[in-house]
């Protein structure tokens, strides 16, 4: 407790607006950068290009998400209809032709199960809920959910250095270059 | 009315052309600190005075009617509900389709508007989908009670049991089960994520303390990076792709609950589009009844301009019209089939001792959006919250008569029964009515009540190419919609044939 380690997290410089971070991000991703992000308040379309960012897993997640809701559906209702329980009742049998009727439920089921993986695989990707962050040390970083537009070097990087690192950002347009140190240690 | 010209700074011909624009979602030109500090303001600050007017009564009602009716209901039997043999389902089961129903628009707005591309939905759409989350709230409270031993609830669900009894999966009212959680559940799950990034904005902006401690911890540590955003935009995309069947079965599946039954009224395939059409239509009735005052109240104009107003008044004018389609091929089909019963349901709806519930559905809910032809009337709010109104009492009066005209009429003469509400009935009903309000309200008070980000990426300057258009030959021309032109500038001529001609001579030159 007493040792206060300062950890240095990377470099954050500020953009003035969408266009001009859509610019820097090219370049910053031209220049081999890996461990590195653009903050914005809103998602900006067509930054993933601009950063080299994958097109999102999530979608394969959700399928099989899906096929969890719907096989689980599948199992219920024939089991307790055709084995556990059967009734004849709505003159519906409960046999193999009686499929028609359990679609709702399946489909509820799959949506149902397709929701919670979207929530919880969002969240496993995105790497949330967390309680801090070290670029949270940054006082103008605040401002990134309401109107400023931050790119961010970290320094694990493979590339980072101190001076080359900052002198890119500042000549790729950045101002208020900071830089930022964890101090959570 | 909306600065529909754009001009820029450098504008070096000045010619001047005449085109259809687009109206812009949000006016005046607001900056993002503008927004932020618009829709913050509305949880920061101190309530309007006509908040606490609003909210004490509500929570009250609420407190009454649902509160109290239902512990008395409890502790006193089912039967304190007007609910009589062969008419069953009486009111709880019409205020359940009512509500439920409600809540479509919110999920319309948010799952379909957005897969179709309608920017304009950014707007609304987070109030729109509370009101789901509500107007559902409310809808569950009706068949749980309902059962007759809410605490044999449980029973609904698929649960293995010492009497080993299993649901019927073949019947409706258990599709509705799945539904209706599905529904919920989904519903508060988009709501939700999509409000993180603006629990962020507001966790950013408090003093350390409780309330950041709070919005702390629902914001989950939001960074807003983009490798964030792109996981974040796809989890949007594919639960707005789960929710547009989801909302289009679940009133489906409603509508079984009455269609799969051998009861003439009710047997119909119209039933299911029927349906969805009205809920949508009846949910886009209390979007506008909860937010024009919202509007009002909290000075959100900007944002939620006449453009949206007018935008959701030609919805509920074309969902109306559908619903009235369907009122009327209801009475095409019993006559032309020449099933006597349908036709003789039908018959005792218009003339029976009911008629007056049938022509207050068929005059508030077919007759009154008709009103929305007119341009004047979708701008006049006084006339939108008025229709507003009709739409809301019309569709709970249309679930009335589909259920209380049909079961007072079954095939037996024996069971013909004339159904009247009891006081408890009604007082339940109007604290759903307090509970969803008090709950708005709330939610207005504590939480974002528009999507930040969504309206920030709507504005020109949030396109990541506005600077590379800026820089563009055309750039600098001052465009004027077609119409103004026709007012301001060529008063005499028509717009057309102007159009015509400034068109080739900028083409010439």
């Amino acid at each position: 407790m007493s040792t206060k380690v300062r950890r240095v997290y990377g470099y954050l410089a500020e953009f003035k607006n969408a266009s001009q971070l859509y610019k820097a991000a090219v370049k910053v991703r031209d220049a081999g950068f890996k461990k590195w992000d653009c903050y914005t308040p809103y998602p900006v379309h067509g930054l993933d290009d601009a950063m080299g960012v994958k097109r999102s897993v999530l979608p394969y997640f959700v399928f099989f998400g899906g096929l969890s809701g719907v096989l689980p559906a599948i199992a219920l209702a024939y089991t307790t209809q055709v084995g556990l329980y059967p009734t004849v009742v709505q003159g519906k049998p409960a046999n193999i032709f009686t499929t028609a009727a359990f679609f709702p439920v399946m489909f509820e089921l799959t949506i149902l199960f397709s929701g919670f993986t979207v929530l919880f695989g969002l969240l496993a990707l995105m790497g949330l809920p967390r309680w801090n962050h070290p670029i949270f040390a940054s006082k103008q970083f605040a401002r990134v959910t309401d109107d400023k537009f931050f790119i961010a070097i970290e320094a694990r990087d493979a590339k980072f250095s101190a001076e080359s690192t900052k002198a890119l950002l500042a000549e790729i347009g950045g101002d208020n270059i900071e830089l930022v140190e964890d101090d959570s240690e | 009315m909306a600065e529909a010209t754009t001009q820029s700074e450098n504008n070096t011909n000045g010619i001047k052309i005449p085109v259809l624009q687009r109206e812009e979602l949000i006016l005046n030109k607001r900056s993002y600190h503008w927004i932020t500090e618009r829709i913050c303001g509305v949880v920061e600050g101190r309530q309007p005075f006509l908040w606490w007017i609003l909210f004490i009564p509500s929570a009250l009602i609420a407190l009454v009617g649902v509160v109290g009716g239902l512990t008395y209901l409890v502790s006193t039997g089912v039967g304190v509900w007007g609910n009589t043999n062969r008419v069953m389902w009486g009111w709880p089961i019409v205020n359940f389709v009512f509500w439920i129903g409600i809540g479509h628009a919110g999920t319309l707005i948010s799952a379909i508007l957005f897969l179709t591309r309608q920017n304009w939905r950014t707007s609304i759409n987070r109030a729109a989908e509370a009101m789901t989350i509500f107007a559902v709230m409310c809808a569950g409270i009706f068949p749980a009670f309902h059962v007759g031993r809410v605490w044999m609830a449980w029973f609904l669900a698929p649960i293995p049991n010492s009497n080993a009894i299993w649901q019927n999966f073949k019947s409706p009212l258990l599709w509705d089960v799945f539904a209706v959680s599905t529904y919920f559940t989904v519903s508060l799950i988009f709501w939700f994520l999509g409000m993180v990034p603006d629990l962020a904005t507001i966790r950013d902006r408090c003093k350390p303390g409780i309330r950041k401690f709070m919005y702390g911890i629902f914001s989950l540590g939001w960074r807003g990076g983009n490798r964030q955003w792109s996981h974040y935009e796809m989890a949007y995309l594919l639960l707005a792709a789960l929710s547009t069947p989801l909302v289009l079965s679940v009133h489906s599946v409603v509508s079984f609950d009455f269609a799969t039954s051998v009861v003439p009224g009710w047997h119909t395939t119209i039933f299911p589009p029927y349906f969805v059409a009205g809920a949508i239509f009846g949910g886009f009735a209390m979007v506008l009844t909860i937010m024009i005052p919202a509007r009002a109240l909290y000075g959100l104009h900007d944002m939620i301009t006449m453009k949206h107003i007018d935008n959701m008044a030609k919805i509920i004018l074309l969902t109306g019209t559908i619903v009235g389609y369907a009122y009327l091929m209801e009475l095409f089909i019993a006559f032309y089939s020449g099933a006597k019963y349908e036709g003789a349901a039908f018959l005792f709806r218009i003339d029976g001792p009911y008629w007056w519930a049938y022509y207050c559905m068929m005059g508030l809910n077919v007759l009154s959006p008709q009103i929305f032809w007119f341009k004047k009337c979708r701008e006049n709010l006084w006339v939108v919250m008025a229709v507003a109104m009709c739409v809301n009492i019309g569709m709970w009066f249309e679930r009335f008569v589909i259920i209380v005209t049909t079961l007072a009429r079954m095939w037996l003469p024996g069971d013909w029964k004339t159904y009247s509400p009891s006081g408890v009935d009604v007082l339940t009903f109007v604290g759903t009515i307090g509970m969803f309000l008090a709950l708005f309200l709330l939610f207005l008070r504590f939480l974002p009540c528009i999507n930040i980000a969504e309206v920030k990426w709507t504005l020109k300057e949030s396109d990541a190419h506005d600077e590379d258009k800026k820089a563009h030959p055309d750039d600098g021309i001052e465009v004027i919609e077609a119409y103004q032109y026709e007012l301001h500038e060529n008063p005499e001529g028509s717009a057309r044939e102007a159009g015509i001609e400034i068109e080739k001579s900028t083409a010439e030159s």
